[in-house]
């Protein structure tokens, strides 16, 4: 059973098609990477899957469920976790309580009053296993605010893994970072690949051709073209709409 | 970050020495020894007045909960004090003096009537939650107007104090401790819960609602909760104030009193669990003294006084970004406070 099918689905904005009847599948293991110029609608799309933007036309199944209608926090219960372009962080916690925060969202009876959250030894303990996944073990009381923008970059994979995910939506993890920045997050998407389904939107060529198993080429909200790394290459419509003559 | 330390996962939620800490317990102990002071003194005034201040700083509690940890800016919240207030007056006028029918009435009407003004409300957020909750209270505010039977605008006095069991509110002293038991006891359940798993969530929808709920927290669930727990401490509130007045009237719900409540929020230290302690005891205390203190000095001026605690509320906003209780260090050693601590 495919982690991710999409059919159809459209999005419009006022006149503009932001995504033209985008179908897509993310197998099992899978990594699939998205790419396409700036305005491609990439991040429509994610947030069309996550459902934070709702489609106007199309289907969306999650592990064979049929998400459509879901609101996003009911998606993300199912195992669709995301990352953020821009970090989307509780910016007063500490790194450790932002990823408290995701492991908690998976717990059972989260909605308690009484027992400090600190004293959950177990979601404490997963916590911290996710940050140091991350390499973030060193960093669980800084105030996520003070982070570098790398190591918030890190922390939002940390809490997409903490939530026990059955399938990753990464959008832009490589967006404004330094080289050697990008060269610990792609190690580590590295890492992960295989272990979960993942969708990549990513604007790094060098990286998405090194990591995807397949990849689709979005232009204006369309899928022109998806295919094995090599093969889009070389394909030459994908030349002429995006990666220009050089590549 | 330097300073941090890897191998304790659990920070300690409070540091003993710290000058916050510290500031807490002492105003707590003063207010123990407060009836013993005064009526040292002899001036049972203090007393009554004091009462007052706790009862403001008990429906701030109440406000605080959801403003200082929830993000919601609810300009409505006096209409909870109204309503516990007329919980109190309504049955004493029919001869209902029973203070645990007052509270349970009190309970009773606010749970199902702030569930679903919240609900309402919390469809929107920012101005549009402020409007809301603001026409919520008008609403209420002139429902009490129109209870002709019951006063309308003039409101409608308490023949006597609830009774309480074995409690005898009519000694002063008595509704006194009574209202600085019921402080001390909102602030210990704010205080669980803000550090439970509950509070984590409900501190995050303030910090970034998007986040929460990408991560699958229903927050909806979360902010009703805390709402409708805010707006029962603020009725209880309301019961209180009937006591310590004998008195209750629409005035109670006006939104300028919600807006004093925001007021002694930030003034305390948005975020803080003591906070609305301190904001009431600086406010009230300002109101209270300031009009003498300019009529002994400045007599011509006398009416003037409320420039003056504009002023203070001007530069305590523009330089104590974090209020004043807000502003003392949580921690001996210098690190940066964090929400949790009272």
């Amino acid at each position: 059973m495919s982690a991710l099918v999409t059919h159809a689905l459209v999005k419009r904005f006022g006149g503009v098609l932001a995504t033209d009847h985008v179908s897509l599948t993310v197998e099992p293991g899978e990594l699939h990477a998205i790419i396409g110029p700036n305005g491609a609608g990439k991040s429509t799309l994610i947030g069309q899957l996550a459902g934070e933007i709702a489609s106007d036309e199309g289907s969306v199944r999650v592990l064979g469920v049929d998400v459509s209608r879901m609101p996003t926090h009911q998606r993300a219960q199912l195992g669709l976790a995301r990352t953020y372009q821009v970090t989307q962080l509780a910016k007063e916690f500490t790194a450790l309580d932002n990823v408290l925060l995701a492991v908690n969202a998976r717990a059972a009876h989260n909605f308690r009053f009484w027992g400090n959250a600190h004293d959950d030894d177990a979601a404490m303990q997963k916590a911290a296993t996710a940050l140091a996944i991350v390499g973030m073990s060193h960093l669980h009381h800084a105030e996520v605010g003070t982070l570098a923008h790398g190591e918030q970059r890190q922390l939002e994979i940390a809490m997409a893994l903490a939530t026990e995910p059955k399938l990753l939506l990464l959008d832009e993890p490589l967006a404004g970072m330094s080289q050697g920045e990008s060269a610990a997050i792609i190690s580590l998407l590295k890492s992960l690949k295989g272990r979960y389904p993942i969708l990549l939107v990513e604007h790094d060529m060098e990286a998405v051709f090194a990591l995807a198993d397949r990849v689709s080429v979005l232009v204006y909200g369309r899928i022109i073209a998806t295919d094995t790394p090599d093969r889009i290459r070389e394909n030459a419509e994908v030349r002429a709409a995006y990666l220009g003559d050089e590549a | 970050m330097s300073g941090t330390k890897p191998s304790s996962l659990w920070p300690v939620a409070i540091q003993w020495s710290a000058p916050r800490t510290v500031t807490a317990v002492i105003i707590i102990a003063l207010l123990a020894v407060l009836p013993m002071i005064a009526s040292a003194l002899e001036s049972s005034y203090y007393v009554s007045f004091a009462t007052r201040v706790l009862i403001y700083a008990l429906a701030a509690i109440g406000l605080n909960f959801i403003l200082g940890f929830g993000g919601m800016v609810s300009l409505g919240h006096a209409m909870y004090v109204l309503l516990g207030a007329y919980a109190v007056a309504i049955p004493a006028s029919h001869g209902v003096t029973s203070g645990f029918i007052h509270v349970a009435l009190a309970v009773g009407v606010c749970v199902p009537l702030a569930s679903g003004f919240g609900a309402v409300a919390l469809r929107t957020s920012g101005i549009a939650f402020i409007m809301i909750t603001l026409a919520f209270a008008q609403m209420l505010f002139f429902g009490a107007v129109s209870l002709k039977d019951y006063g309308g605008d003039d409101g409608l006095t308490v023949a006597a104090r609830s009774t309480l069991g074995g409690l005898d509110l009519t000694n002063n002293t008595t509704l006194y401790y009574a209202v600085l038991v019921t402080v001390l006891l909102a602030l210990y359940l704010s205080w669980r819960a803000v550090l439970s798993p509950f509070g984590l969530v409900l501190r995050a929808t303030k910090s970034n609602p998007r986040r929460a709920t990408a991560l699958g927290h229903p927050i909806f669930r979360y902010q009703l909760t805390a709402y409708v727990a805010s707006a029962v401490v603020c009725a209880v509130a309301g019961v209180l104030l009937a006591n310590l007045t004998l008195f209750a009237s629409p005035a109670y719900g006006a939104w300028t009193l919600s807006g004093e409540l925001i007021v002694i929020v930030i003034l305390g230290g948005l975020g803080t669990v003591f906070g609305p302690v301190v904001g009431a005891i600086i406010l009230l205390a300002l109101e209270e003294t300031l009009p003498t203190l300019i009529d002994a000095t400045l007599p011509d001026y006398k009416s003037n006084w409320m420039l003056l605690l504009g002023l203070f509320i001007f530069f305590v906003a523009l330089l104590l970004k974090r209020g004043v209780f807000g502003s003392l260090p949580a921690s001996v050693r210098g690190e940066r406070s964090k929400p949790e601590l009272p």
